[in-house]
Protein backbone atom coordinates (compact mmCIF):
# COMPACT_ATOMS: atom_id res chain seq x y z
CA UNK A 1 0.00 0.00 0.00
CA UNK A 2 2.82 2.38 0.90
CA UNK A 3 4.43 1.74 -2.49
CA UNK A 4 1.18 2.57 -4.25
CA UNK A 5 1.08 6.03 -2.69
CA UNK A 6 4.72 6.55 -3.64
CA UNK A 7 3.88 5.51 -7.24
CA UNK A 8 1.03 8.03 -7.29
CA UNK A 9 3.35 10.71 -5.91
CA UNK A 10 6.26 10.08 -8.25
CA UNK A 11 4.61 8.95 -11.47
CA UNK A 12 0.99 10.11 -11.09
CA UNK A 13 0.28 6.40 -11.62
CA UNK A 14 -3.45 5.90 -12.19
CA UNK A 15 -3.33 2.10 -11.98
CA UNK A 16 -1.74 2.38 -8.54
CA UNK A 17 -4.38 4.93 -7.59
CA UNK A 18 -7.10 2.50 -8.68
CA UNK A 19 -5.68 -0.14 -6.33
CA UNK A 20 -5.56 2.37 -3.48
CA UNK A 21 -9.11 3.38 -4.23
CA UNK A 22 -10.36 -0.20 -4.28
CA UNK A 23 -8.80 -0.89 -0.90
CA UNK A 24 -9.45 2.36 0.95
CA UNK A 25 -12.61 3.90 -0.50
CA UNK A 26 -14.97 1.24 0.93
CA UNK A 27 -13.22 1.53 4.32
CA UNK A 28 -13.37 5.32 4.24
CA UNK A 29 -17.05 5.08 3.39
CA UNK A 30 -17.63 2.79 6.37
CA UNK A 31 -15.57 5.19 8.50
CA UNK A 32 -17.65 8.27 7.66
CA UNK A 33 -20.91 6.34 7.92
CA UNK A 34 -19.94 5.70 11.54
CA UNK A 35 -20.43 9.45 11.98
CA UNK A 36 -24.08 9.05 11.06
CA UNK A 37 -23.85 10.11 7.41
CA UNK A 38 -26.12 8.40 4.90
CA UNK A 39 -24.67 6.34 2.10
CA UNK A 40 -24.78 9.04 -0.56
CA UNK A 41 -23.27 11.76 1.63
CA UNK A 42 -20.63 9.30 2.88
CA UNK A 43 -19.70 8.54 -0.70
CA UNK A 44 -19.21 12.23 -1.47
CA UNK A 45 -16.92 12.63 1.53
CA UNK A 46 -15.03 9.47 0.48
CA UNK A 47 -14.53 10.84 -3.01
CA UNK A 48 -13.22 14.09 -1.57
CA UNK A 49 -10.80 12.13 0.64
CA UNK A 50 -9.49 10.14 -2.35
CA UNK A 51 -9.01 13.36 -4.35
CA UNK A 52 -6.89 14.63 -1.46
CA UNK A 53 -4.89 11.39 -1.46
CA UNK A 54 -4.03 12.07 -5.10
CA UNK A 55 -3.24 15.74 -4.47
CA UNK A 56 -1.17 15.24 -1.34
CA UNK A 57 0.61 11.99 -2.28
CA UNK A 58 3.95 13.83 -2.43
CA UNK A 59 3.63 14.70 1.25
CA UNK A 60 3.47 11.00 2.19
CA UNK A 61 6.63 9.83 3.95
CA UNK A 62 6.72 6.02 4.25
CA UNK A 63 9.47 6.28 6.88
CA UNK A 64 7.10 8.17 9.19
CA UNK A 65 3.70 6.57 8.71
CA UNK A 66 1.99 3.67 7.03
CA UNK A 67 -0.49 4.18 4.22
CA UNK A 68 -3.52 3.51 6.42
CA UNK A 69 -2.24 5.91 9.10
CA UNK A 70 -1.68 8.65 6.56
CA UNK A 71 -5.09 8.09 4.97
CA UNK A 72 -6.68 8.12 8.43
CA UNK A 73 -5.19 11.59 9.07
CA UNK A 74 -6.53 12.81 5.72
CA UNK A 75 -10.02 11.53 6.56
CA UNK A 76 -9.84 12.99 10.07
CA UNK A 77 -8.81 16.44 8.80
CA UNK A 78 -11.43 16.32 6.06
CA UNK A 79 -14.09 15.57 8.66
CA UNK A 80 -13.02 18.64 10.63
CA UNK A 81 -12.73 21.00 7.61
CA UNK A 82 -15.71 19.77 5.73
CA UNK A 83 -18.25 18.50 8.24
CA UNK A 84 -17.45 20.57 11.31
CA UNK A 85 -16.26 23.66 9.42
CA UNK A 86 -13.66 24.00 12.10
CA UNK A 87 -9.88 24.23 12.32
CA UNK A 88 -7.28 21.90 13.74
CA UNK A 89 -3.97 23.69 14.30
CA UNK A 90 -0.93 21.46 13.76
CA UNK A 91 2.79 21.90 14.33
CA UNK A 92 4.73 22.89 11.22
CA UNK A 93 7.70 20.55 10.58
CA UNK A 94 9.55 23.37 8.75
CA UNK A 95 9.22 25.79 11.66
CA UNK A 96 12.66 26.89 12.90
CA UNK A 97 11.24 27.09 16.45
CA UNK A 98 10.26 23.39 16.40
CA UNK A 99 12.35 21.26 18.76
CA UNK A 100 13.75 18.50 16.50
CA UNK A 101 13.56 14.76 17.19
CA UNK A 102 16.38 13.33 19.26
CA UNK A 103 17.69 11.22 16.38
CA UNK A 104 17.43 11.57 12.61
CA UNK A 105 14.10 10.23 11.45
CA UNK A 106 12.80 10.49 14.98
CA UNK A 107 11.39 7.25 16.26
CA UNK A 108 10.68 5.71 12.86
CA UNK A 109 13.11 2.87 13.35
CA UNK A 110 10.61 0.02 13.66
CA UNK A 111 10.31 -1.80 10.36
CA UNK A 112 7.07 -0.44 8.96
CA UNK A 113 5.67 -3.65 7.53
CA UNK A 114 6.35 -5.54 10.70
CA UNK A 115 4.87 -2.77 12.76
CA UNK A 116 1.70 -2.86 10.69
CA UNK A 117 1.27 -6.56 11.42
CA UNK A 118 2.06 -6.18 15.09
CA UNK A 119 -0.22 -3.20 15.43
CA UNK A 120 -3.08 -5.14 13.89
CA UNK A 121 -2.38 -7.98 16.30
CA UNK A 122 -2.19 -5.57 19.24
CA UNK A 123 -5.56 -4.02 18.41
CA UNK A 124 -7.09 -7.45 17.85
CA UNK A 125 -6.29 -8.64 21.37
CA UNK A 126 -7.55 -5.54 23.21
CA UNK A 127 -10.35 -6.29 25.68
CA UNK A 128 -13.78 -5.20 24.46
CA UNK A 129 -14.19 -2.36 26.95
CA UNK A 130 -10.93 -0.77 25.76
CA UNK A 131 -11.76 -1.32 22.11
CA UNK A 132 -15.17 0.36 22.53
CA UNK A 133 -13.48 3.47 23.94
CA UNK A 134 -11.05 3.61 20.99
CA UNK A 135 -13.91 3.15 18.52
CA UNK A 136 -15.87 6.02 20.06
CA UNK A 137 -12.77 8.21 19.95
CA UNK A 138 -11.62 7.46 16.41
CA UNK A 139 -14.87 6.67 14.62
CA UNK A 140 -17.27 9.02 16.37
CA UNK A 141 -14.85 11.78 17.31
CA UNK A 142 -15.89 11.80 20.95
CA UNK A 143 -13.72 13.47 23.58
CA UNK A 144 -13.05 11.44 26.70
CA UNK A 145 -15.68 13.31 28.77
CA UNK A 146 -18.24 12.63 26.01
CA UNK A 147 -17.29 8.95 26.01
CA UNK A 148 -17.84 8.80 29.78
CA UNK A 149 -21.27 10.36 29.34
CA UNK A 150 -22.28 8.07 26.49
CA UNK A 151 -21.21 4.88 28.25
CA UNK A 152 -22.53 6.11 31.60
CA UNK A 153 -19.23 5.41 33.35
CA UNK A 154 -16.99 7.70 35.44
CA UNK A 155 -14.43 9.87 33.66
CA UNK A 156 -11.67 8.15 35.62
CA UNK A 157 -12.71 4.79 34.16
CA UNK A 158 -12.49 6.17 30.62
CA UNK A 159 -9.04 7.59 31.36
CA UNK A 160 -7.78 4.31 32.74
CA UNK A 161 -9.16 2.34 29.76
CA UNK A 162 -7.38 4.70 27.36
CA UNK A 163 -4.15 4.35 29.31
CA UNK A 164 -4.41 0.57 29.49
CA UNK A 165 -5.18 0.32 25.77
CA UNK A 166 -2.11 2.33 24.79
CA UNK A 167 0.07 0.60 27.34
CA UNK A 168 -0.88 -2.68 25.71
CA UNK A 169 -0.30 -1.34 22.20
CA UNK A 170 3.12 -0.06 23.27
CA UNK A 171 4.13 -3.34 24.79
CA UNK A 172 2.93 -5.29 21.72
CA UNK A 173 5.13 -2.99 19.65
CA UNK A 174 8.05 -3.71 21.95
CA UNK A 175 8.21 -0.13 23.22
CA UNK A 176 7.34 -0.68 26.84
CA UNK A 177 8.94 1.98 28.98
CA UNK B 1 14.38 22.27 26.85
CA UNK B 2 13.64 19.55 29.40
CA UNK B 3 9.93 18.97 29.65
CA UNK B 4 8.64 17.50 32.90
CA UNK B 5 4.87 17.92 32.48
CA UNK B 6 3.13 16.59 29.38
CA UNK B 7 -0.48 16.56 28.23
CA UNK B 8 -2.33 13.50 29.54
CA UNK B 9 -2.65 10.47 27.30
CA UNK B 10 -6.40 11.02 26.98
CA UNK B 11 -5.92 14.64 25.86
CA UNK B 12 -3.38 13.50 23.24
CA UNK B 13 -5.90 10.89 22.08
CA UNK B 14 -8.59 13.58 21.77
CA UNK B 15 -6.13 15.55 19.61
CA UNK B 16 -5.13 12.52 17.50
CA UNK B 17 -8.73 11.47 16.89
CA UNK B 18 -9.75 14.98 15.86
CA UNK B 19 -12.24 15.45 18.69
CA UNK B 20 -10.75 18.65 20.14
CA UNK B 21 -12.00 22.05 19.06
CA UNK B 22 -9.66 24.74 17.79
CA UNK B 23 -8.41 26.37 21.03
CA UNK B 24 -7.59 23.08 22.79
CA UNK B 25 -5.90 21.82 19.63
CA UNK B 26 -3.82 25.01 19.51
CA UNK B 27 -2.43 24.34 22.99
CA UNK B 28 -1.69 20.67 22.26
CA UNK B 29 -0.16 21.39 18.83
CA UNK B 30 2.07 24.14 20.26
CA UNK B 31 3.31 21.74 22.95
CA UNK B 32 3.94 19.12 20.23
CA UNK B 33 6.19 21.60 18.40
CA UNK B 34 8.33 21.69 21.55
CA UNK B 35 8.09 18.01 22.52
CA UNK B 36 9.38 15.18 20.25
CA UNK B 37 8.23 12.62 22.84
CA UNK B 38 4.57 13.65 22.59
CA UNK B 39 4.82 13.89 18.78
CA UNK B 40 5.86 10.26 18.82
CA UNK B 41 2.95 9.39 21.10
CA UNK B 42 0.48 11.14 18.77
CA UNK B 43 2.02 9.39 15.74
CA UNK B 44 1.46 6.05 17.47
CA UNK B 45 -2.15 6.99 18.22
CA UNK B 46 -2.69 7.95 14.59
CA UNK B 47 -1.26 4.57 13.63
CA UNK B 48 -3.90 2.96 15.86
CA UNK B 49 -6.50 5.10 14.03
CA UNK B 50 -5.10 3.77 10.76
CA UNK B 51 -5.21 0.21 12.08
CA UNK B 52 -8.86 0.64 13.09
CA UNK B 53 -9.68 2.14 9.68
CA UNK B 54 -8.02 -0.84 7.99
CA UNK B 55 -9.94 -3.30 10.14
CA UNK B 56 -13.35 -1.78 9.33
CA UNK B 57 -15.75 -3.91 7.34
CA UNK B 58 -15.74 -2.24 3.91
CA UNK B 59 -18.96 -0.65 2.64
CA UNK B 60 -19.25 -0.98 -1.14
CA UNK B 61 -19.06 2.24 -3.14
CA UNK B 62 -21.25 2.83 -6.18
CA UNK B 63 -19.84 1.88 -9.58
CA UNK B 64 -19.64 5.51 -10.56
CA UNK B 65 -17.55 6.53 -7.54
CA UNK B 66 -14.12 5.89 -9.04
CA UNK B 67 -14.99 7.64 -12.30
CA UNK B 68 -16.29 10.63 -10.37
CA UNK B 69 -12.96 10.89 -8.57
CA UNK B 70 -10.99 10.34 -11.77
CA UNK B 71 -12.85 13.21 -13.41
CA UNK B 72 -11.65 15.52 -10.65
CA UNK B 73 -7.96 14.63 -10.73
CA UNK B 74 -5.59 17.18 -12.06
CA UNK B 75 -1.99 16.30 -12.75
CA UNK B 76 -0.90 19.45 -11.00
CA UNK B 77 0.96 18.74 -7.80
CA UNK B 78 -1.44 20.23 -5.35
CA UNK B 79 -4.72 21.97 -5.45
CA UNK B 80 -5.08 24.45 -2.65
CA UNK B 81 -5.95 22.58 0.54
CA UNK B 82 -8.63 24.05 2.76
CA UNK B 83 -6.61 25.97 5.31
CA UNK B 84 -6.95 29.10 7.33
CA UNK B 85 -5.15 31.94 5.65
CA UNK B 86 -2.89 32.87 8.51
CA UNK B 87 0.35 34.69 8.43
CA UNK B 88 3.27 32.44 9.20
CA UNK B 89 6.58 34.09 9.68
CA UNK B 90 9.49 31.91 8.66
CA UNK B 91 12.68 33.73 9.49
CA UNK B 92 15.45 32.65 7.20
CA UNK B 93 18.24 34.15 9.25
CA UNK B 94 18.85 35.09 12.84
CA UNK B 95 17.92 33.17 15.97
CA UNK B 96 14.96 30.79 15.98
CA UNK B 97 11.69 32.35 17.13
CA UNK B 98 10.63 31.89 20.77
CA UNK B 99 6.98 31.15 19.97
CA UNK B 100 6.59 28.03 17.85
CA UNK B 101 3.95 27.47 15.19
CA UNK B 102 1.01 27.13 15.17
CA UNK B 103 0.84 29.75 17.96
CA UNK B 104 3.16 32.24 16.19
CA UNK B 105 0.94 32.12 13.11
CA UNK B 106 -2.13 32.87 15.22
CA UNK B 107 -0.50 35.89 16.84
CA UNK B 108 1.10 37.03 13.60
CA UNK B 109 4.32 37.85 15.42
CA UNK B 110 6.99 36.36 17.62
CA UNK B 111 7.32 37.21 21.30
CA UNK B 112 8.87 40.64 20.66
CA UNK B 113 5.86 41.66 18.56
CA UNK B 114 2.99 40.55 20.82
CA UNK B 115 0.39 43.33 21.20
CA UNK B 116 0.10 43.11 24.99
CA UNK B 117 -2.87 44.55 26.88
CA UNK B 118 -2.29 45.67 30.45
CA UNK B 119 -4.12 43.59 33.08
CA UNK B 120 -2.94 45.54 36.10
CA UNK B 121 -0.55 44.46 38.88
CA UNK B 122 2.20 44.25 36.29
CA UNK B 123 0.50 41.45 34.33
CA UNK B 124 -0.42 41.54 30.64
CA UNK B 125 -2.52 39.46 28.29
CA UNK B 126 -3.01 39.06 24.56
CA UNK B 127 -6.22 37.40 23.39
CA UNK B 128 -5.67 34.85 20.61
CA UNK B 129 -8.43 34.74 18.02
CA UNK B 130 -10.06 31.33 17.81
CA UNK B 131 -13.51 30.50 16.55
CA UNK B 132 -14.75 27.83 18.94
CA UNK B 133 -16.05 30.10 21.68
CA UNK B 134 -13.25 29.08 24.03
CA UNK B 135 -10.88 31.70 25.45
CA UNK B 136 -7.26 31.40 24.31
CA UNK B 137 -4.78 34.02 25.44
CA UNK B 138 -1.14 34.66 26.11
CA UNK B 139 -0.43 35.75 29.68
CA UNK B 140 2.61 37.57 30.97
CA UNK B 141 3.01 37.39 34.74
CA UNK B 142 5.83 39.40 36.32
CA UNK B 143 8.68 37.36 37.84
CA UNK B 144 8.05 36.31 41.42
CA UNK B 145 4.45 37.55 41.46
CA UNK B 146 1.35 35.49 42.18
CA UNK B 147 -1.57 35.11 39.82
CA UNK B 148 -4.73 35.76 41.89
CA UNK B 149 -6.14 32.54 43.34
CA UNK B 150 -9.07 31.31 41.34
CA UNK B 151 -11.21 28.26 40.83
CA UNK B 152 -12.69 27.25 37.53
CA UNK B 153 -15.99 26.13 36.23
CA UNK B 154 -14.41 24.06 33.58
CA UNK B 155 -11.15 23.05 32.06
CA UNK B 156 -8.00 25.07 31.83
CA UNK B 157 -4.85 24.24 29.88
CA UNK B 158 -1.65 26.19 30.46
CA UNK B 159 1.50 25.88 28.33
CA UNK B 160 4.62 27.71 29.53
CA UNK B 161 6.60 29.36 26.74
CA UNK B 162 9.16 31.33 28.72
CA UNK B 163 10.07 31.64 32.38
CA UNK B 164 8.28 29.38 34.85
CA UNK B 165 5.51 29.20 37.43
CA UNK B 166 4.84 27.03 40.45
CA UNK B 167 1.71 26.05 42.31
CA UNK B 168 0.61 23.30 44.70
CA UNK B 169 0.89 20.75 41.89
CA UNK B 170 4.50 21.47 40.94
CA UNK B 171 6.97 23.60 39.01
CA UNK B 172 6.30 24.35 35.35
CA UNK B 173 9.07 25.56 33.03
CA UNK B 174 9.24 26.26 29.30
CA UNK B 175 7.40 23.59 27.31
CA UNK B 176 5.55 22.26 30.37
CA UNK B 177 1.83 21.69 30.10
CA UNK B 178 -0.75 21.85 32.89
CA UNK B 179 -4.30 20.54 32.77
CA UNK B 180 -6.54 21.88 35.52
CA UNK B 181 -10.24 21.43 36.15
CA UNK B 182 -12.80 22.68 38.64
CA UNK B 183 -11.36 20.45 41.37
CA UNK B 184 -8.07 22.28 41.45
CA UNK B 185 -7.87 25.48 43.47
CA UNK B 186 -4.41 26.68 42.75
CA UNK B 187 -2.44 29.82 43.24
CA UNK B 188 0.28 29.93 40.59
CA UNK B 189 3.34 32.11 41.24
CA UNK B 190 5.68 33.20 38.48
CA UNK B 191 9.20 32.04 39.34
CA UNK B 192 11.79 34.69 40.11
CA UNK B 193 14.19 35.72 37.35
CA UNK B 194 12.13 36.48 34.28
CA UNK B 195 8.47 37.11 33.49
CA UNK B 196 6.43 33.96 32.94
CA UNK B 197 4.79 33.84 29.52
CA UNK B 198 2.23 31.15 28.92
CA UNK B 199 -0.64 30.22 26.65
CA UNK B 200 -3.82 29.70 28.67
CA UNK B 201 -7.00 28.09 27.36
CA UNK B 202 -10.14 28.34 29.50
CA UNK B 203 -13.66 27.28 28.65
CA UNK B 204 -15.33 29.24 31.44
CA UNK B 205 -14.69 32.63 32.97
CA UNK B 206 -12.16 32.44 35.77
CA UNK B 207 -13.57 32.93 39.22
CA UNK B 208 -11.06 34.85 41.25
CA UNK B 209 -11.40 34.33 44.95
CA UNK B 210 -10.14 37.69 46.11
CA UNK B 211 -12.85 40.31 46.29
CA UNK B 212 -10.70 43.01 44.68
CA UNK B 213 -9.96 40.77 41.72
CA UNK B 214 -13.65 39.82 41.45
CA UNK B 215 -14.65 43.46 41.23
CA UNK B 216 -12.31 44.22 38.33
CA UNK B 217 -12.85 40.91 36.52
CA UNK B 218 -15.77 42.12 34.35
CA UNK B 219 -13.68 45.09 33.27
CA UNK B 220 -10.81 42.88 32.16
CA UNK B 221 -12.88 40.50 30.11
CA UNK B 222 -11.43 37.41 31.81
Amino acid sequence: MDDLIVAVAQHRDRAAFRELFDHFAPRLKAFVMRQGLDSQMAEEVTQEAMVRVWQKAQQFDPSKARASTWIFTIARNLRIDFLRKSYRPEPDPDDPAMVPDAEPGGFAHVAQAQEAERLRAAIAVLPDDQRVVLHLAFFEEKTHPEIAEQLGIPLGTVKSRIRLAFKRVRSELGEDQ
Amino acid sequence: MTIAHHPSEELLLDYASGALTESWSLAVATHLALCPECRHEVARMEAVGGGLLDALTPTACSDAAFDAVLARLTDGADAAPITVPRETLHETAGPAPVLPDPLRGYIGADLDGVPWQRLGLGAYQCLVRTEDGVTARLLRIPAGRPVPEHTHRGQELTLVLRGAFSDQTGHYGAGDFQEADEHIKHQPHAAPGEDCICLAITDAPLRFRSLAARLVQPLLGI
